[in-house]
């Protein structure tokens, strides 16, 4: 590495034509660091123990972003009514933080009846720290690690494992091929293709929303990695089929069916049965 | 009556407005009379011909050389090619012969005559005759003896016919009324049997769960199989969730639980589906065929939908072993409604 | 104009050829051979010259037929090898997410067909495809009879034949849809079971007769696979003959038009232009199925997965034609009757068995209710227009609009999804609008009809609107309306007039019974609902004093204009060659 840098270095000055050069290598190799740095520092900030500096940020990241609806210390905010307008955040634990706010459901945009992915509003680092104030109220799941929610090297034993899971705690919501499905009142649960494993993962830990909470003392973590393996399995796999119209099921089959098979058949009926070019004869007129 | 009422209507009628002015002059395509054009339109449809052929080669050519496993697009590569070379095959002749109809043969249009679909009135007077006839020479009318008798046992054959019937299935019996859920029957994970304690489930967890009756212990033979695993299955499934003791509506189902963990049936009072579509925020279970709504919180209570029943409830205890299983089977028949329903026997 | 002058140069019009013929053509040895041992000359001879007219509309009948061909081919190909059988097999092929799973062996062998039979994929989803379009194409030809009033006398019971077939097309794709055996069409049996044991007194039995015992049992699917290869197909296919022989022994409607009348049918003949119309319409119906079977996947069942009655999918839905059902199903409220001992499913039985057998009831029934309604008890081969029967026009798009309704209800879980709506409320809105919005699509239907009519009248006596604005003298504008041509003119009022049915009055009701008298005032009631507010084709009468109207005008107008720049050349209709305008 140093000799890779020597060369380049030297190849620059031989043929130095600017004095600005040498600064530019160095602003070229911090930027270089800098963002190393930012790319590993997260998955290190997971594994790192209560670290009460970044507890002291979350906080105030937490005051500012989502204490007017989970209330200054995360208690939670009743209405008048009785209705949650935020839940209480104690004791639900950096994994709940990481998924709802590393998938940009949280902060919400706006009240509705579900918070929606969007880009995260908080980068990595902040998200870390809010996670870790979060922990720090209550007990409750702490961030996987990769070697949770890994399914690098899953058996096919275990993506057929998964499968059945899928159909059999998933499907009813998300759908067959995972294409996301309808719940009541507005609310959805959504599609689980692109989604990394780590939010997978969480999502089946915490239940985020009105999803059911899959603990690991039933759905152990191998059951969830298998569960995984399979999604991933799937996206690896090309549709054999073509076009997979939605993977919704026969409602965008029946669409199609009319839209292309009756409409493009009622087309060539219609020139099949039209009348062709006709020779004018000349002089006529009507 | 009414006809004749109706004539007298028509005869009112004014005539028609104007007169029928005969097919229009036939005018020629240009196929007809320019012969380059016919000559072109001749290719075109030979060609289509024989770029049919082509890609009916092509098919078999990507039959045998793409790969099963190939793809195109993240699309089946071998499925593709037969479909389009298939397709195109099939398409190109039948375009071609449209083309060939509407270009080259002749367009003349011709008339033919239509008669009413009636036969002509004396072959209808002498087929009524016949029929009279034959009618009378059989001494149907005159016997009504003979005419009842044979009527009644033609009837009749319907009961062998039916009878004959009886052996497409065993009689329901109250089969329908009870699962294979008793008392002492652990409430485990579906898919992988694992069995339950209170404390691995927190609140707002949903399990899926079946009898530990589908699982045998390792090295026992299966006591539910094939078919009559999958009929155990389809009443048995539950689901296992658990709530905020304080959240609970309804006492008498918060009792049948163990510290806010009820035990539902799976089984839809609709039409059956299994239902576990579960919102831990609201409590709220919905069937995913026909969006009835059950509120878990309340006893399985019906909030929406065509379901006309609420959802019957497990009543579950702690084992001596510390896991969730059944104090007995479901006191009500689960599943769809039936005529006899709240007839059945529960002993 | 007659029949002989139409005959094409060249061909022979009678199929015989003469036995003793010196150089006998290769299709005439083989007619002769055939016929010497069939006798089939006399029956064909006027056969193969039939005539068919040609409209676009008159091939949507062929696209359903076609189809049905494309299921029995592709069905076949199948039947090699699906194995109808519920007997338990641990999948061993060679689709990794499924292997090791113990399934049943219908579900086993549709896997194999699917991924180790080499285009088994691409047959099973072109068969499905076409069941698809069979179902579609019938009601889409079963709309455009409706429409044009093919369905009248002599031709009721062809309807009735169509109207079966339709059934039989429905239950056929049901029972297709269930064999596979895969999460989707088990979960589509479970809801059959439901239906069936919301049967009053007999549900239960009748459900375990079905299933051979408690749903799911082992025996449903074969029974189904003998039910779909062999017993419906061959009532489709003993119907469809019917259907054919009925329509070839009625000759084919056609539209109105000069040269055509009730008498007579004008079109191409059957050898060679319709035979090869209709076998390139086979093979372009036969090409688009193949192609939407290569490039649109179908009923993924490895998706799925096999049957369990513990699992669902969301979006479990049955394929579109039992789409209405399906929506019936799930806005009906949740009503059931617990009453001495017993259950009534009314939210059950209502949408699943009597709406159904009332649909099919409807439909059936249709063509004698609307000849009792308006007395029409004379054969009809000229089509109408559907607007020159309003009430009938806005009965069917009242009935697009309620199956429309019901469809979409039945998708109402995919439609929240994809468009972010309330699925409650969207079930709540059907709830209201399956009663109010087709009685309002009625009256918008009906309205509509009636003012083309009046527009067709317009034209008839005024002229159609040449678009050509004309300067008067005194510096006012008005549009120059222009007359139609004698043919178009011609084709508009070849219509029948309606006639009100007035019922009994006067002396024809004595002795009538009091019940027979009430019948036919409501009979005459109807009828005049029937034709109410309807526009009739102007009489000769009128048609004369308009165009004498029109006439006057322009010889009025000539004098100012000094040559007939009378915007006949502007409008694009007529030859303007030789035609030069005036300088003004």
């Amino acid at each position: 590495m140093r000799l890779l840098t020597r060369k380049i270095s030297a190849r620059l000055s031989t043929r130095r034509r600017s004095r600005f050069a040498a600064p530019a290598v160095l602003i070229i190799g911090l930027l270089a660091s800098g963002g190393l740095y930012a790319a590993f520092s997260p998955a290190n900030a997971d594994s790192s123990t209560v670290d009460s500096s970044a507890i002291q940020k979350g906080r105030a990241l937490f005051a500012v972003s989502c204490a007017s609806c989970h209330g200054l210390n995360a208690e939670g905010i009743v209405t008048k009514r009785g209705n949650q307008y935020g839940p209480s955040l104690i004791g639900v634990g950096a994994a709940a933080v990481d998924f709802q706010v590393g998938t940009g459901r949280m902060p919400m945009a706006q009240p509705g009846a579900q918070a929606l992915q969007k880009r995260p509003v908080f980068d990595k680092t902040q998200i870390s720290e809010l996670a870790a104030y979060v922990a720090s109220l209550g007990p409750g799941p702490s961030i996987p690690t990769t070697a949770d929610y890994s399914s690098k090297g899953a058996t096919n034993e275990q993506v057929v494992q998964g499968g059945e899971f899928f159909r059999t705690n998933c499907t009813a919501c998300h759908n067959f091929a995972g294409s996301g499905g309808a719940l009541p009142k507005g609310k959805f649960a959504p599609s689980l293709v692109g989604v990394s494993e780590k939010h997978i993962f969480e999502a089946l830990l915490t239940g985020p929303q009105q999803m059911p909470v899959f603990s690991n003392g039933v759905l152990t973590p191998q059951d969830k990695r298998d569960i995984i393996a399979y999604l991933k399995k799937q996206e690896d796999t090309p549709s054999y089929g073509g076009f997979t119209l939605g993977s919704i099921g026969p409602v965008s089959e029946g669409m199609f069916a009319w839209l292309v098979g009756i409409g493009g058949l009622v087309g060539a009926g219609i020139w099949i049965t039209s009348g062709t070019a006709r020779v004018k004869k000349k002089g006529t007129s009507a | 009556m009414s006809g004749e009422n109706h004539d007298g209507e028509l005869e009112k009628v004014p005539s028609e407005p104007i007169a029928n002015p005969g097919l229009p002059e036939h005018l020629p395509r240009p196929t007809d009379v320019d012969p380059a054009a016919e000559k072109r339109a001749e290719r075109q449809v030979a060609t289509m011909f024989g770029l049919s052929s082509v890609f009916a080669v092509l098919f078999c050519v990507a039959y045998f050389s793409i790969s099963k496993n190939a793809s195109v697009m993240n699309m089946g590569a071998l499925q593709l090619a037969l479909g389009i070379c298939l397709g195109l095959t099939l398409l190109l002749i039948g375009v071609g012969a449209i083309q060939w109809s509407r270009k080259l043969m002749s367009d003349h249009e011709i008339v033919e005559y239509r008669h009413t679909a009636s036969s002509p009135e004396e072959d209808r007077a002498e087929a009524i005759a016949a029929l009279e006839a034959g009618i009378a020479d059989s001494g149907i009318g005159r016997r009504p003896l003979v005419r009842n008798s044979l009527l009644g046992a033609l009837g009749m054959l319907g009961l062998p016919a039916i009878v004959a019937l009886r052996d497409l299935g065993p009689l329901p019996g109250d089969k329908l009324a009870h699962t294979v859920w008793k008392s002492g029957v652990l409430v485990v994970q579906d898919v992988d049997g694992a069995k339950i304690k209170p404390e691995d489930m927190v609140i707002g967890q949903l399990v899926n769960a079946e009898p530990s009756l589908f699982f045998p212990e390792d090295g026992a033979p299966a006591e539910y199989e094939g078919t009559e695993l999958l009929q155990a299955k389809a009443k048995a499934a539950v689901i296992l969730v658990r709530m905020h003791p304080d959240d609970l509506k309804d006492k008498h189902s918060a009792n049948w639980g163990v510290e806010g963990i009820l035990c539902f049936s799976k089984i839809c009072t609709h039409v059956g589906c299994p239902i576990s579509l579960w919102e831990q925020q609201t409590h709220h279970l919905l069937c995913p065929c026909h969006q009835s709504t059950f509120d878990l919180a309340d006893g399985g209570k019906v909030v929406f939908g065509p379901a006309g029943r609420h959802l019957p409830q497990l009543p579950i205890m702690v084992d001596s072993d510390g896991y969730l299983a059944a104090q007995s089977d479901f006191t009500e028949p689960v599943g769809p409604s039936y005529w006899e329903r709240n007839r059945s026997n529960l002993k | 104009m007659s029949a002989s002058d139409a005959t094409p140069k060249g061909t022979v019009t009678n199929g015989t050829t003469p036995a003793a013929a010196k150089k006998p053509n290769p299709a005439g040895s083989v007619a002769t051979w055939a016929d010497e041992r069939l006798g089939i000359a006399t029956a064909t001879k006027k056969q193969i010259r039939k005539v068919f007219p040609d409209h676009w509309s008159f091939m949507l009948g062929e696209i359903a037929l076609w189809s049905f061909v494309i299921l029995l081919l592709t069905g076949v190909f199948l039947s090699l090898w699906f194995k109808p059988s519920m007997g338990e097999v641990v999948y061993n092929g060679s689709y990794d997410q499924l292997r090791g799973i113990p399934m049943s062996e219908a579900y086993e062998s549709t896997l194999h067909i699917s991924f180790d039979v080499r285009a088994g994929l691409l047959i099973r989803q072109m068969h499905h495809w076409a069941a698809m379009l069979f179902i579609a194409a019938m009601l889409v030809h079963m709309m455009r009879v409706f429409l044009t009033g093919a369905f009248r006398k002599p031709r009721e019971l062809n309807w009735i034949i169509g109207g079966v077939l339709l059934l039989m097309g429905i239950l056929e794709g049901f029972a297709g849809y269930s064999l596979p055996d895969d999460l989707l069409s088990g979960t589509g049996l479970r809801i059959a079971d439901g239906l069936v044991k919301a049967t009053p007194v007999l549900g239960s039995y009748m459900s375990f007769f079905m299933f051979g015992g408690e749903f799911p049992g082992d025996v449903i699917i074969p029974r189904l696979y003998i039910a779909h290869v062999l017993l419906i197909p061959g009532l489709i296919l003993a119907l469809i003959a019917a259907h054919m022989l009925l329509l070839v022994y009625h000759k084919h409607t056609q539209w109105p038009g000069p040269g055509k009348t009730e008498e007579n049918v004008v079109g191409y003949p059957m050898m060679p232009v319709y035979a090869a119309k209709a076998g390139g319409f086979f093979f372009i119906v036969f090409g688009v199925v193949a192609l939407m079977g290569g490039l649109m996947s179908i009923n993924p069942v490895w998706r799925f997965g096999p049957y369990n009655p513990a699992q669902v999918t969301a979006g479990s839905q049955p394929d579109w034609y039992m789409g209405i059902a399906e929506g019936l199903l799930r806005i009906m409220p949740g009503w059931e009757t617990h009453i001495w001992g017993i259950t009534m499913s009314w939210n059950i039985f209502i949408p699943g068995q009597v709406a159904p057998m009332l649909l099919l009831g409807i439909i059936l029934g249709y063509p004698f209710i609307e000849q009792w309604v308006t007395g029409d008890k004379s054969e009809h081969h000229l089509l109408q227009r559907p607007r020159n029967v309003p009430t009938r026009t806005a009965f069917l798009s009242a009935m697009i609009t309620l199956y429309g309704l019901l469809w979409a209800a039945g998708g109402n879980d995919i439609l929240a999804q994809q468009f972010h709506l309330d699925l409650n409320t969207i079930t709540y809105f059907m709830r209201g609008a399956i009663f109010v919005i087709p009685p309002i699509v009625f009256i918008i239907a009906k309205r509509w009809c009636i003012s083309l009519q009046r527009h067709d009248n317009e034209m008839l006596l005024h002229g159609y609107e040449s678009g050509i604005i004309m300067r008067s003298a005194e510096g006012g504008y008005s549009e120059r309306h222009l007359p139609l041509s004698p043919d178009h003119a011609y084709t508009l009022t070849a219509r029948d007039r309606d006639v009100i049915y007035a019922g009994i009055s006067g002396e024809d009701a004595n002795g009538v019974s009091a019940p027979a008298l009430r019948k036919d005032k409501l009979r005459a009631r109807l009828s005049k609902v029937w034709f109410q507010d309807a526009v009739q084709k102007p009489t000769a009468q009128e048609l004369e004093e308009a165009h004498h109207h029109a006439e006057l005008e322009h010889e009025h107008d000539i004098p100012l204009e000094g040559h007939a720049a009378d915007g006949h050349q502007f409008d694009g209709r007529h030859d303007v060659a030789g035609e030069e305008l005036s300088q003004h």
